[in-house]
């Protein structure tokens, strides 16, 4: 992309209130950590702020960044082992006694593998406790499919009460990672293994169930790209293009996909009158289904789904694997123009 | 160690007499809802709550209580009977158990009804919550002792051995599991099914403290008890050994009894043995 026609399009579209990065654009200049580590942050941060909060880890303490907490706090931490059902039940019952748990593994392990657990005795039994599910999606990268959660979304949002928290980056899992502690009921946090990129930063408004508006064109959009997870930052690079194009865009950072922020949607819906939905996820019963449901009973408009198409993931590096699920910004910018079309 | 006075235990014994009855009343009168194991575990419901339990039915969120953790869950028409009896909540509610808009939920759920620890009701999760609570009071150096129910069925669940793994780890000496060794689960005998045996060995080689007794004498399970809370180095596992079915001959030790829908003539005949066992209890069924 050439430098100095980005520059003259951040100037106009990219949202001041949402104190993004300078060089959203220029993706060489972002600096790139994974999301995981602002969760590994933020445990630290809420451990010194909340004396409740204890970690418990089945085996992942490295990877899952809950290694600060454990250096920390190891009076606070309890190691289960290769157990992730244990744990989420441990957990339930370490909340009985007013510990606020965080369990951290991987997502296809938790909440994959102990997915009734986490619903019988933590969602429907009312038990405050925090899910940390790290190398979730394809970006996972070699370790293939297996490894790479892709279900989770889906398998999380659709317990009752369970609120569903898919960070954009580093600074945005931190932020999360430390206010869901003050929240009730069992909490979802999904995080990514790859690195991506750091495009928010410590001044960027972060609160659950608020989606924000990063990207807005003058005028009335002709489409909203709605996007959650690292994935934002890809379509922020569509938007730009677009734009380019002569095509107004909307997007919006849906982190939090349960409990949703409907208002924001609808008048989305309502403003733009085509969606794009972004997500490193199965496109069946993930964020943009959660869109289409919202919107379906309010303000029904077009929308594509940008995620992973009825298939497993597979071997690869992340980027490779981003392109060829689909996923990349050319792709979002074809969705865009396809979901224009059928207004 | 402290022994029951005979005194105690005939009492004791009256009230599980109550509880046997008024449990299967209840599952009558819901059409439908498990049996066997209610019956052969009010023994150790009856001493728990009217014996052991340090706890307040009218403070169940008393922080210093003791926990008692039911984990397999299936069985809650004995723990709503004996919850009941001690207070938690009137007897007569237990005429609504099943029924839509009940506190009695057909399997225990934990915010509908005071005195409940948790919610239960898929097997193998029970202990896991327990060790959780364990691990927490210690954290906290609160006195309290964590009871888990668990049943035998439940220890074909790979759940189960998670958590007596991490439990032997911990030397969780403030957690007590009482397993309801009844042999019988809903497709047979549990030896038939899928063996549990050397159930006792194997608890020892998690580390863990394993005493077994009958679940039907009140002096040897408080005896077991009493011994359980004074091992300071590592969790105990009681071995119950009960007859499936206790108190209603034709049920006694058969595996279709854990959950059937009584004929009129078999209620009928329930409530009578219950009745002549106890001696002085009247019964709205017959
Ligand atoms: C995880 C799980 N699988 C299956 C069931 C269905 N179920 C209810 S009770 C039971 C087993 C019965 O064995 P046991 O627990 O020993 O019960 P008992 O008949 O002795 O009361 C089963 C398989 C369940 N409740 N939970
Ligand atoms: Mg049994």
């Amino acid at each position: 992309m050439d430098l100095h026609n980005l520059i003259e399009i951040k100037a106009i579209v990219i949202n001041p209130k949402a104190k993004l990065v300078e060089n959203i654009l220029e993706l060489e200049k972002l600096e790139q950590v994974p999301t995981r580590n602002g969760y590994g942050e933020g445990l630290v941060e809420v451990g010194k702020k909340n004396p409740n909060v204890v970690v418990l880890c089945a085996d992942l303490t490295e990877s899952t960044r809950s290694e600060a907490f454990r250096k920390e706090f190891p009076e606070r931490f309890v190691e289960m082992g290769v157990a992730e059902q244990n744990m989420a039940s441990v957990a339930s019952g370490m909340n009985a006694m007013g510990k606020i748990p965080y369990i951290s593994s991987y997502a296809m392990f938790s909440p994959g593998r102990n997915w009734e657990q986490l619903r019988t005795t933590v969602c429907y039994n009312e038990r405050h406790v925090i899910v940390g599910g790290a190398h979730a999606g394809v970006s996972v990268g070699p370790d293939g499919a297996t490894h790479q959660a892709i279900e989770d979304i889906a398998i999380t949002r659709v317990i009752a009460n369970m609120t569903v928290v898919v960070p954009c980056d580093q600074h945005e899992a931190r932020k999360a990672t430390i206010v869901v502690a003050d929240l009730e009921g069992p909490v979802y946090l999904r995080f990514a293994r790859e690195k991506t990129p750091v495009f928010t930063t410590f001044d960027t408004p972060f609160e659950v169930g608020k989606a924000e508006i990063l990207f807005e064109t003058k005028g009335k959009p002709d489409v909203a790209i709605i996007a959650c997870g690292p994935l934002v930052h890809n379509a922020i690079l569509a938007a730009a293009e677009l734009e380019k194009n002569g095509i107004k865009v909307r997007v919006i950072n849906n982190h939090t996909v349960k409990p949703m922020d409907e208002k924001t949607i609808v008048q989305a819906a309502y403003d733009a009158g085509a969606f794009v939905t972004v997500e490193e996820h199965q496109i069946n019963g993930g964020m943009g289904s959660a869109v289409a449901e919202v919107i379906t009973r309010n303000f029904p408009v077009p929308i594509e789904f940008i995620g992973v198409q009825n298939r497993f993931g597979e071997s690869g590096s992340p980027n490779e694997l981003i392109k060829h699920f689909g996923m990349a910004p050319e792709h979002i910018v074809k969705a865009a123009k396809k979901a224009i079309r059928r207004k | 160690m402290t022994h029951l006075h005979d005194d105690k235990i005939k009492e004791l014994e009256e009230k599980a007499a109550q509880i046997r009855k008024d449990t299967i009343e209840s599952v009558i009168n819901a059409k439908s809802g498990h049996i066997a194991g209610p019956l052969d575990m009010a023994d150790i419901f009856t001493l728990m709550y009217f014996h052991v339990l340090k706890h307040d039915p009218k403070n169940p969120d008393w922080p210093e209580r003791d926990r008692l953790v039911l984990s397999n869950g299936h069985i809650c028409p004995v723990q709503y009977a004996t919850l009941a009896h001690a207070g938690y909540f009137p007897v007569s509610e237990l005429k609504t158990l099943r029924q839509l808009g009940t506190r009695l939920q057909g399997h225990p759920h934990r915010t509908a009804l005071p005195g409940l620890e948790t919610t239960s009701g898929p097997l193998g999760s029970g202990l896991s919550q327990s060790v959780g609570m364990a691990i927490a009071a210690r954290m906290d150096g609160l006195h309290s002792y964590i009871f888990c129910l668990m049943s035998d069925g439940e220890h074909q669940a790979g759940q189960t051995w998670e958590a007596v793994m991490l439990a032997g780890r911990e030397k969780l000496w403030n957690l007590v599991a009482i397993m309801d060794r009844n042999n019988i689960q809903i497709d047979g005998m549990t030896e038939d099914i899928l063996p549990l045996e050397p159930i006792r060995e194997k608890y020892e080689a998690f580390n863990w403290h394993v005493i077994e007794a009958n679940g039907h004498d009140f002096g040897e399970m408080h005896s077991a008890i009493e011994q359980a809370k004074v091992i300071h180095e590592k969790p105990t596992m009681i071995i119950a050994h009960t007859i499936a079915g206790q108190g209603v001959e034709f049920m006694e030790r058969k595996f279709p009894w854990h959950s059937k829908a009584f004929k009129p003539e078999e209620a009928k005949q329930a409530l009578h043995e219950l009745r002549t066992l106890g001696g002085k209890i009247k019964s709205e069924h017959e």
